[in-house]
This record gives C-alpha cells, sequence and structure tokens, in this order.
C-alpha cells in the first residue's frame, strides 16, 4: 500500500507571527518556515506503516511556491520515498487545496492519505475533511492512534470529553493530532540521501483546477492587546484584589 | 434568509457551545436546530430564538459520513449552516464543505454582516476579518465569544427526519468518557490551569484541587504538562485544545506559550503563579505573584 503524505510549508511555530502593515496579512519574507508541525505527525506515522510492513511506499505531497521544495527534502531526508510539488503562486484556500489533492490522489492512488489535523497559520482545521469528501472516502480526523488491519483502519480520535474509536475500510484519509506520535529527526546523512531522492514538479494550473478563492481576505489586524497587569507580594494581596478590585471571586 | 445550526447534547442538555452557535445564527435571520442521535429533542424544543427541530434518530454517533451526506441534503433551504467549534463541528462541517465545494469558515469570533466574519489566525496573533462569496455559508463557532441563547422559554416543534443511507464504510467501534464532577472547562466561570512546573501528575490534584474546589473552577492544563502526562488530553486548553474564555483565569507553573495564550487570553482576568518573573505569562496576567507554587497554592486554598 501506497501512503500519500500532503505537507505544508508555514512559518516555524517559534516565531511571534506579525502582522504587515498594511493589514494584508502577516510578514513572511525573511521569516523561519518550517514544515506544519501536524503535517510531521502525519508523516512519521506514515513511516512507521513502512516500517512495519503494512505501507510499500511514502510519498510526500506539498502546495505552493517553489521554495516549498525544502520541505519535502525535508519530508524526504526523514524517511519519504519521493515527493511532489505542484507548484502555484497563486494564494490557496483549503477549498482548492482538497481539490488539487484529489487530483494527485487519482493519479497516484494510494492506500491511505495521512495528513495534519490543521495548519498553524490559518488554523483553518478543514483539508483532510474536504479531501475525504471529494474522494468519496471514509475520514478518521484528530487521530491519536492507528491501527490497519484486514482492510480496515482502526484510529483513535481526540473529541471533546474523550476518546472516540471507528473503523474505516481503506482507502481512507486520517489527520494527525499532537498525540499521535513524536516525530523523528532528520540525520545528516539522511538529509544528504534526501538530496537524491525523486521530486517531481507539477504546474497547478495543469491540473484543471480554479485557483480563485471564495474566501477574501479583507484584512487582518493585530487582536486588541490585554492591558499591564500588577505583580502582587503576597497571596491576602491576591485574594483581597480578586475580591474588592477584579470583583470575580 | 434562514441558518440552519448542528447542535450537540451533552447528559440530556444541549451544550452551551451549541447554543452559543445558535445566537450567532440568529444574527442571519430565522434559526433551525439539526440534532443527531436519539436523545435530547426536548430539550432542544425548549431552546429559545428557533424555529423548529429537525431531529435524526437514526444517526446515534454523528459519524461524519453520513451526518455530511444528510447536510448535503438539506443544506440547499439554508443561507448558512453553523456548528460549534467543537470536535464534532470540525469533524462535519469542513466534509459537509468539501461535498458542496464551498471555502467552510473555521472558529468565527464575530459576526459583520452576512457574508463578512472574523476569525483568529496564526494561534490567535492575528484576527483575519473575511468575506465569502459562497452561496452557502458553512461556519463554526467559538462559543467563548457569543452568550449562549437560554436553556428554555421556547416550545419549537419537532420534526423526525430520516437518516441517509450508509455506505458502510466508517462505523463507530465505542467512546471511552473521561470522567470529571468539574465543571466542563469551555463554561467554567473559573479555571485554574496547571503546567509543566507542577512536576508531576499527583501535585496536579493536590495543589490544584483544594484550589478549584474553592472557587467551583474547571481545572485546565497546559500542553507541556498533557504530554507530560500530568493531565489527560481533554484538560489541554490552547491552540490545539479548549479555547476558554472565564471570568478568571488562574495559570500555574506555565510559562504561556503562545500555544497556550491562545486558549485563554480572552479571559475577563488573568492570574499568573510562576517562579520566573521573565515568564510570557507575565505579559497577559492581570495579577501576577512570583515564587514557589508549591507555597503559594496551599496558602491561596486556606486564604480562600
Amino acid at each position: 500500500m501506497k501512503v500519500l503524505v500532503p505537507v505544508k510549508r508555514v512559518v516555524d511555530y517559534n516565531i511571534k507571527p506579525r502582522v504587515a502593515a498594511d493589514g494584508s496579512g502577516v510578514e513572511t519574507q525573511g521569516v523561519k518556515m518550517s514544515m506544519n508541525p501536524f503535517d510531521e505527525i502525519a508523516l512519521e506515522e506514515a513511516l512507521r506503516l513502512r516500517e512495519k510492513g503494512q505501507a510499500d511506499e511514502v510519498v510526500a505531497v506539498s502546495i505552493g511556491p517553489q521554495v516549498a521544495q525544502d520541505v519535502l527534502r525535508t519530508a524526504m531526508a526523514m524517511g519519504a520515498d519521493r515527493a511532489i510539488l505542484i507548484q502555484t503562486d497563486a494564494e490557496i484556500e483549503p477549498r482548492v487545496v482538497s481539490s488539487l489533492l484529489k487530483a494527485v490522489v487519482e493519479k497516484e492512488q494510494p492506500g491511505l492519505v495521512s495528513m495534519g489535523k490543521q495548519a498553524i497559520d490559518d488554523d483553518m482545521n478543514a483539508t483532510g475533511q474536504m479531501l475525504a469528501a471529494r474522494l468519496g472516502w471514509p475520514q478518521g480526523t484528530f487521530a491519536s492512534k492507528v491501527e490497519i488491519a484486514d482492510g480496515k483502519v482502526e484510529v483513535a480520535r481526540e473529541v471533546d470529553g474523550g476518546t472516540e474509536t471507528v473503523s474505516l475500510t481503506l482507502p481512507a484519509v486520517i489527520t494527525a493530532d499532537l498525540r499521535l506520535n513524536e516525530p523523528r529527526y532528520a540525520s545528516l546523512p539522511n538529509i544528504m540521501k534526501a538530496r537524491k531522492k525523486p521530486l517531481e514538479t507539477i504546474e497547478a494550473a495543469s491540473l484543471g483546477v480554479d485557483l480563485t478563492p471564495r474566501l477574501k481576505i479583507v484584512s487582518v489586524a493585530e487582536p486588541p492587546e490585554r492591558k499591564a497587569g500588577v505583580i502582587v507580594e503576597t497571596v491576602d494581596e491576591l485574594v483581597e484584589k480578586l475580591k474588592t478590585e477584579a470583583k470575580v471571586i | 434568509m434562514t441558518a440552519l445550526v448542528l447542535i450537540e447534547i451533552e447528559n440530556g442538555k444541549v451544550r452551551q457551545a451549541s447554543r452559543s452557535a445558535i445566537a450567532a445564527a440568529s444574527r442571519f435571520g430565522e434559526v433551525d436546530a439539526l440534532l443527531l442521535g436519539e436523545a435530547g429533542a426536548e430539550a432542544a424544543s425548549k431552546l429559545a430564538g428557533i424555529r423548529k427541530v429537525l431531529h435524526v434518530p437514526a444517526l446515534k454517533h454523528a459519524l461524519a459520513e453520513p451526518a455530511a451526506a444528510l447536510l448535503a441534503g438539506l443544506a440547499g433551504s439554508y443561507s448558512h449552516v453553523l456548528s460549534a467549534a467543537s470536535s464534532s463541528g470540525k469533524n462535519i462541517l469542513p466534509r459537509l464543505a468539501g461535498l458542496l465545494d464551498a471555502q467552510p469558515i473555521s472558529d468565527v469570533i464575530a459576526i459583520q454582516d452576512e457574508s463578512t466574519f472574523v476569525r483568529p489566525i496564526y494561534a490567535g496573533n492575528a484576527l483575519a476579518t473575511v468575506q465569502s462569496s459562497d452561496s452557502v455559508k458553512i461556519m463554526t463557532i467559538r462559543s467563548s465569544s457569543f452568550d449562549p441563547v437560554a436553556e428554555d422559554g421556547g416550545s419549537a416543534p419537532v420534526e423526525v427526519l430520516d437518516a441517509p443511507a450508509e455506505d458502510g464504510k466508517s462505523s463507530f467501534i465505542r467512546l471511552d468518557q473521561s470522567q470529571s464532577d468539574r465543571p466542563e472547562l469551555e463554561v467554567a466561570r473559573v479555571v485554574i490551569s496547571g503546567g509543566k512546573g507542577l512536576k508531576d501528575a499527583s501535585n496536579f490534584h493536590t495543589l490544584l484541587e483544594p484550589v478549584a474546589d474553592k472557587l467551583g473552577a474547571a481545572i485546565g492544563a497546559s500542553r507541556a504538562a498533557v504530554d507530560s502526562g500530568f493531565a489527560p488530553n481533554e484538560m489541554q486548553v490552547g491552540q490545539t485544545g479548549k479555547v476558554v474564555a472565564p471570568e478568571l483565569y488562574i495559570a500555574t507553573g506555565l510559562s504561556g506559550a503562545i500555544q497556550h495564550l491562545a486558549g485563554m487570553k480572552d479571559s475577563r482576568v488573568i492570574v499568573a503563579i510562576n517562579i520566573d518573573p521573565e515568564a510570557p505569562i507575565f505579559k497577559v496576567a492581570d495579577y501576577g505573584m512570583v515564587g514557589d507554587l508549591f507555597e503559594i497554592l496551599p496558602a491561596l486554598a486556606k486564604a480562600l
């Protein structure tokens, strides 16, 4: 079975994002970019399935500008066998991403798509569900445990108030939650080897998908700042202030 | 215009988060509620401000595949389809959007007009105002941003619907519920949360519970505390956990990473207790106390 792993290039999670002065978005020029952390977890899970003999090939795919090649090289350094870049300079939303991924799935015919539950830039949490819908495949979102047996995948899902377990007939889409696994680091020899692994580039425009967004960003602004607080010295002072000043207890 | 809201039931009541979604939906016009599963029709019909309840008892576990298929059949009669930004809403609504080739709008915190909405991006470090050109607008609502409608006062008629034929590709196996007598995190008036500074799971109980008991508070945790096994993951507050906005949020032994702040910085009053005076949590705290939480928390429980 082949596993397809979509990965997104995003502003590194350690960087505090800065809103562009013209309110058009968040500054990304000259900012450190990395693979979306949830995608690393999804990739790690695919690699583990391969190591258990349940998958025979792991293919990473990213959609974006030419520079998104760097996250695909990272994916191959972690262990993906090959990579596909769907190249576009357009700003694309999950609706478009899921359409483009559907075209890749139809070409590659994977038995499983393993992806992150959300990207830490747009915080949408939608692409996996949308892709599953477009393919008519079942979905296992917010996965914290994945077990494959007899043409099915059993997925433990992180839900409000507990864990729900579902069984899905393959092929299926799963989206990784934080607790699914601890992604490995790419070693230096593997980073070198990844340079020689195949990376195919496909023009997004050639896939016959309309890239026009339905959700227009009107403006992006800083959230309102909180007023600076005070430091209290004793517990009694804290309780007193919560009672009489803040009136919350 | 009429909006459809997918609602959820918990312990026989309509979840507060669903009632917030109904409040948001009422900005668009009349509101119908969609209820999946056997329980809750009576509670749903009493909700304030709804026109009718569409009840689908056959969809017991609200699996995304049949639920989205059902919604796709109903969506044509509505201008907006909403749910709480709960795990269930986030599972089902984007799948519906995939079926309708629409772009869903996640975690809406403000509604400007019928097609213009505000939502946080980058873990709440920026607020995006977005405009949808979809014919049916599909969105999830951040419950802490909208005051919920009342649990009773209404008497909406209940219309029972059949479930769509299942394709057999997904099935429910079990739900492992976590047990807690405390208020639900997302609706608690007071939340006290702990981070890695609590050092282990037993301290989580012995230090936080006495304070929580005195205040009737829910207990939360940072991602680091959850990852270290100090607390179960449904207690996680943050970008990848629950988003809360209580009257009072007491953060103890946690630094205030961006990921955590995204889940609590809209709380009305924030108290930080931390041994490190440089911890970022002090930048958002209304009241800060620098010191050892192993001394401060027992003293606080005593003083309350």
